[in-house]
């Protein structure tokens, strides 16, 4: 007990325990986490004095069960996609937040009415941003790519590919390259043949693959040379290719767009800052300035107005966007419904498929 | 080893290929704790040689990731470098902070694994210990049981292991349990969890200083009417130092180098250089790492010197010592 | 009978007896029971530390593998109709009724969730069924049984109801089935899982293939230094034994970042065949990202704990029993396979089973440089901890890796004696 006495002294002492009023937000690291530090979380502590901390995770998603089932919730808001937001939602892991307090948008315009489709979709999470997985090359290997086809074309571009560990956006990508249209993609996926026929997909290249994790693992890989190929989320690329001048290409054909939403853990100790958080990053103008760090479009119409450069100040966000007209050709919504009920049927499926030979 | 003057030709083929090959291991262990080095000076963010670097042009060398080390988490990267961005550094860079709770951790998980080592050692190597054998292979298992395996426990215990923070324990513990009571998500379970990692390190390395140890100094310092305190700190303790003290360094190496238990069981605010680091490899594209690699590399180096020069006192020790 | 309690019949000489009168063999015997406490009392905080903070939590983690409320305890109705049934037996309207009620109580309480995932490990592809039948739970009407095949004609499947009520036990054994790619039939039987998701029995086997392949890389590449070290002169061998030990002292994760610079395919190792004309830079070799990438780094890392004790054993042997063969005319190969190799065997075991035990339980190596095909059964662990949160899963998983460690850790006690593990 006394050392216990001593212990707690010499902590408390340091200054390392719990403090006043603050906010963690989980989000997925690299540059998209970047962009919210500088959009949201720097502005937030300014404009309200609560300080901001960012963590990084390959899906904030998983973390946030893992921590209620547990009952220990370490983190206040997290930045998920509609899916799991809404998966989350219905297995009670979080907190309801009130869409109609949320703030208007610059132009006056009542939050519910502001934000674009489907981003109030889910009672528990407010969307921040639009994003797409797509895939993308290295110019300087391979040259001509220009459907998902061509991705699955090891004879016509050999070389490996990358894609992301996990069943989402594979089995649909795998689909489409298999030449199903994008409208036909979830009616086939929801029967036993149209998984399978996916998961035949990926076998053909199977063996060829480089599988990651995190956000930032792609644009990695191909300025290491470890793919000629892969599938990423689509500001990754961006960022990679304007920002640090890489000589990446981003094929939108096949792109699938998602949302991307902030949710709070149920009992977290930090609920009212949490909100407050949700709230202010929300709103009109950190929306916009966010898209100036990232090629991933506001969730608010009212944002668009303001959305300008990237931060080179040479750069037109607006043909960057997935939303961009000539991105949408072939472009897939993600079915969130299809993913809330699935996810964990099919991850395991894929998990038994990656580890069979 | 010189080969007898009697060799044959074929002998000494085969001894010239015996030397290479030991050769070719020696930079099989060491090349790739070298190769780390140059790297962490790239221009480039990321972890190749470029053709600058090989040609050793200055312009492809920079102090850029180690100036990353200290910019990475704070406000204001670009300002002027005057005492309040330091002390901006101090409280807020990533890095540092990392560094800060590694050093925090490590010290009390040592201090905890040590003390409690060295008096269970002491009792290990009496003639009289009943079960040693049994409670010996309990106590070294933390070493032997898989990561995974520990951390997972951990990480169910922590999270259930709670008291009310309005009992009295409760607020008597306040400061070193979690908002909700908890052990999860706390430096104190950090800490209790390394002690755990570390106390076999220690267990082995004053047992191993206790196997020479002349069982009669205690009892000539008991006749010669020492209390049994007087006993331990002028006698024993001075005899096994060097032993405790590298078995301390075991254990503050392995808290120092430890991720999967801070993986599982700590918070955002206990974010370790190695958590930090696993962070790195895996999102961020940052040759951050290397620099931060090449530091710890250097850190190594003076650890193991100074526990080879303990491992030299100990022997010149035993020298003296009758046995 | 003892001597005690006859002192006075002479027949034997006297016993000895201490000032105060007692029987020497009495005090001796207290004196030594005196001692035997106090050295026991100097381990007790120790020891009552490592139950409390290491054994009682991997002794709670095991409860885990055969215990999963996720599913009686959010549906109290349909466990109580399975309480008193036989395994198998068809589902009455009963049981519908129990169903529709847990449902609807599981859609206000949002833990139709949990249920379904509950029942999901066991029959995969069950989940939705449960979360799309909760939301409509609140409108059904009896006869439930015609209500829910109406929702889905899956509901009446015996495999399904065969699943749920296997997770109606307080107590179960599936999570060990799933753990060795097996599962219990609708009549109880143990049958395999179809063949597409056997990946367990597999991936134990890989892991124990490549431990055992790495003990085996580290005995061969660290004997010829071992036997350098421990022949040269003093002052020589410790200057090389630094070699050795910095690895030893290096981070873990300095060391696999290391290995990741170096075997990737734009990487040191690639750069110099590719310059020195040896591979096409188009052709480079694929050493990370696969088994090539964990044996490579596991190798590495673990050679050290090779190394140590070959040397410390090789040490001890006298140089002179090799010279004697030689002058006996035995030719150096016969001296070495007959008089120095035996020699060496504790050395090789003592490396040989610390390698292996160590190797079995990597985790942060394989994660990182392993890809899919260099994954070992640790990864498994923390994938059903963090990614499917199959808690279960991974303690059962977990259970039999233990199991397997702590049969080699009494191995090693029996063959080598922990007291001898030496560090550095």
């Amino acid at each position: 007990m006394r050392k216990l006495l001593i212990l707690s002294t010499a902590l408390t002492t340091v200054g390392f325990a719990a403090s006043a009023e603050q906010v963690t937000v989980m989000s997925w690291g690299g540059a998209y986490g970047v962009s919210q530090v500088e959009a949201y979380n720097k502005p937030f502590t300014a404009a309200t004095g609560i300080p901001s901390t960012m963590v990084d995770s390959d899906n904030p998603a998983t973390p946030i069960k893992a921590m209620v089932e547990a009952g220990n919730v370490t983190i206040d808001v997290a930045d998920v996609e509609l899916s799991d937001a809404i998966r989350l939602c219905d297995e009670g892991m979080l907190e309801v937040i009130d869409h109609a307090a949320l703030p208007d948008g610059a132009d006056g315009t009542p939050a519910l009415e502001d934000f674009v489709d489907g981003a109030l979709m889910s009672e528990c999470a407010v969307a921040n941003i639009v994003w797409s997985t797509v895939f993308a090359y290295d110019t300087t290997k391979t040259s001509g790519v220009k459907s998902l086809a061509d991705f699955y074309d090891l004879a016509k571009y050999p070389g490996k590919r990358g894609l992301r560990k996990g069943a989402k956006a594979n089995l649909e990508m795998a689909l489409m390259a298999d030449g199903v249209p994008a409208a036909g993609v979830y009616d086939l996926l929801a029967t036993e043949a149209g998984v399978a026929r996916a998961f035949a997909k990926l076998d053909t290249i199977k063996s060829d693959v480089v599988w990651w994790e995190a956000g930032a693992q792609p644009p990695q890989l191909l300025a290491d040379g470890e793919v000629v190929m892969t599938t990423a989320y689509n500001g990754r690329i961006f960022n990679a290719a304007v920002g640090e001048g890489k000589p990446f290409e981003i094929v939108w054909d096949g792109q699938i767009m998602d949302f991307d939403l902030f949710v709070i853990p149920k009992g977290t100790p930090n609920k009212d800052a949490a909100m407050k958080y949700v709230a202010f990053a929300t709103g009109t103008q950190p929306l916009a300035d966010q898209a100036r760090y990232i090629s991933y479009g506001p969730a608010r119409k009212s944002s668009a107005p303001f959305v300008g450069k990237f931060k080179d100040d040479k750069t037109d966000m607006g043909p960057q966007m997935p939303t961009a007209a000539a991105n949408l050709s072939n472009a897939l919504a993600n079915d969130f419904a299809f993913w809330a009920d699935r996810d964990t049927e099919l991850s395991e499926r894929f998990n038994s498929w990656l580890l069979s030979n | 080893m010189a080969l007898p003057i009697y060799a044959d030709k074929l002998e000494r083929a085969w001894h010239f290929t015996y030397k290479v090959i030991c050769t070719a291991v020696f930079i099989f262990l060491i090349a790739p704790i070298i190769v780390v080095i140059p790297l962490s000076f790239n221009v480039e963010p990321y972890f190749t040689f470029t053709t600058k670097m090989l040609t050793l042009d200055p312009e492809g060398f920079s102090l850029r990731w180690y100036d990353n080390l200290l910019t990475l988490g704070i406000t204001d990267v670009e300002g002027v470098r005057d005492s309040t961005w330091w002390a901006d550094v101090w409280a807020n860079a990533s890095w540092v902070k990392a560094a800060k709770n590694s050093i925090i951790v490590g010290f009390f998980a040592t201090i905890l694994a040590t003390t409690l080592g060295t008096i269970a050692a002491l009792g290990l190597s009496r003639p009289e210990m009943p079960y040693r054998k049994l409670i010996m292979a309990i106590l070294i298992s933390p070493m032997i049981v898989p990561i995974i395996i520990t951390a997972t426990g951990l990480f169910f215990f922590y999270s259930a292991t709670c008291v009310s923070p309005d009992s009295t324990i409760g607020s008597l513990l306040a400061p070193i349990l979690s908002y909700r009571g908890c052990l999860a998500n706390t430096y104190f379970g950090v800490i209790l969890a390394h002690a755990t990692l570390g106390i076999p390190f220690v267990i082995i390395t004053v047992t191993a200083t206790l196997v020479g140890f002349d069982q009669s100094l205690p009892r000539a310092a008991a006749s010669l009417g020492a209390t049994p305190r007087q006993t331990f700190f002028m006698v024993i303790l001075p005899l096994i130092l060097p032993g405790v003290v590298s078995g301390g360094l075991f254990a503050f190496v392995t808290s120092f180098d430890e991720v999967v238990a801070v993986l599982f069981i700590a918070g955002p605010e206990q974010q370790t250089i190695p958590r930090q680091m696993w962070n790195g490899i895996r999102e961020a594209i940052s040759p951050s790492i290397l620099a931060v690699a090449t530091i710890l590399v250097i850190i190594s180096i003076g650890l193991l010197t100074t526990v080879e020069l303990l491992r030299r006192r100990t022997e010149r020790l035993r020298g003296v010592t009758p046995s | 009978m003892t001597h005690a309690d006859q002192p006075d019949q002479g027949q034997e000489p006297e016993l000895l007896r201490t000032a105060d009168g007692l029987l020497l063999q009495t005090a001796l015997n207290r004196v030594s029971r005196r001692a035997k406490i106090k050295a026991f009392l100097l381990v007790l905080p120790l020891l009552a530390f490592i139950l409390v903070s290491f054994v009682a939590p991997i002794g709670q983690m095991l409860l885990r593998s055969v215990n999963n409320d996720q599913f009686y305890s959010n549906m109290p109705e349909l466990t109580l109709w399975f309480a008193d049934k036989e395994f198998g037996v068809e589902p009455d309207e009963m049981a519908f009724t129990a169903l529709a009620a847990d449902l609807t109580f599981a859609a206000k309480e949002r833990t139709a969730g949990s249920v379904g995932t509950r029942v999901n490990y066991d029959l995969p592809g069950s989940r939705s069924l449960f979360t799309s039948a909760a939301r409509k739970a609140k409108g059904l009407n009896p006869p439930f049984k015609d209500a829910f095949i109406k929702i889905n004609k899956d509901w009446v499947d015996p495999e399904l109801w065969a699943a749920m009520h296997a997770a109606s036990a307080t107590y179960t054994s599936s999570f060990y089935l799933a753990a060795v790619d097996r599962k219990r039939d609708t009549d109880g039987s143990i049958i395999q899982v179809d063949e597409n998701r056997r990946i367990y029995v597999q991936l134990f086997w890989r892991t124990l293939w490549l431990s055992g392949l790495i003990a085996v890389l580290c005995l061969l590449l660290g004997f010829p230094v071992a036997h350098l070290l421990a022949t040269l002169p003093m002052r020589k061998a410790s200057l090389l034994m630094i070699l050795v030990l910095l690895p030893f002292w290096t981070s873990l994760l300095v060391r696999t970042t290391a290995w990741m610079v170096i075997l990737q395919g734009q990487g040191v190792f690639n750069n110099i065949l590719v310059s020195l004309g040896i591979v096409a830079d188009d052709n480079r070799f694929e050493l990370m990202y696969n088994q090539t990438g964990s044996i490579v780094a596991m190798t590495h890392i673990l050679l050290p704990f090779m190394i140590l004790p070959l040397y410390s054993v090789m040490r001890t042997i006298p140089p002179s029993y090799a010279r004697a063969a030689r002058s006996l005319g035995a030719t150096s190969w016969t001296t070495f396979r007959r008089i120095y190799l035996p020699q060496t065997i504790p050395g090789i075991g003592a490396g040989g089973l610390l390698v292996f035990i160590l190797a079995v339980g990597y985790y942060i190596t394989p994660a990182l440089v392993g890809g899919a095909s260099g994954q070992l059964i640790s990864n498994q662990i923390a994938f059903h901890m963090q990614d499917s949160l199959n808690w279960s899963m991974a303690s059962a998983l977990a259970a039999i890796l233990l199991a397997a460690v702590l049969v080699l850790y009494w191995l090693y006690d029996r063959l080598i004696g922990i007291d001898n593990m030496k560090l550095g």
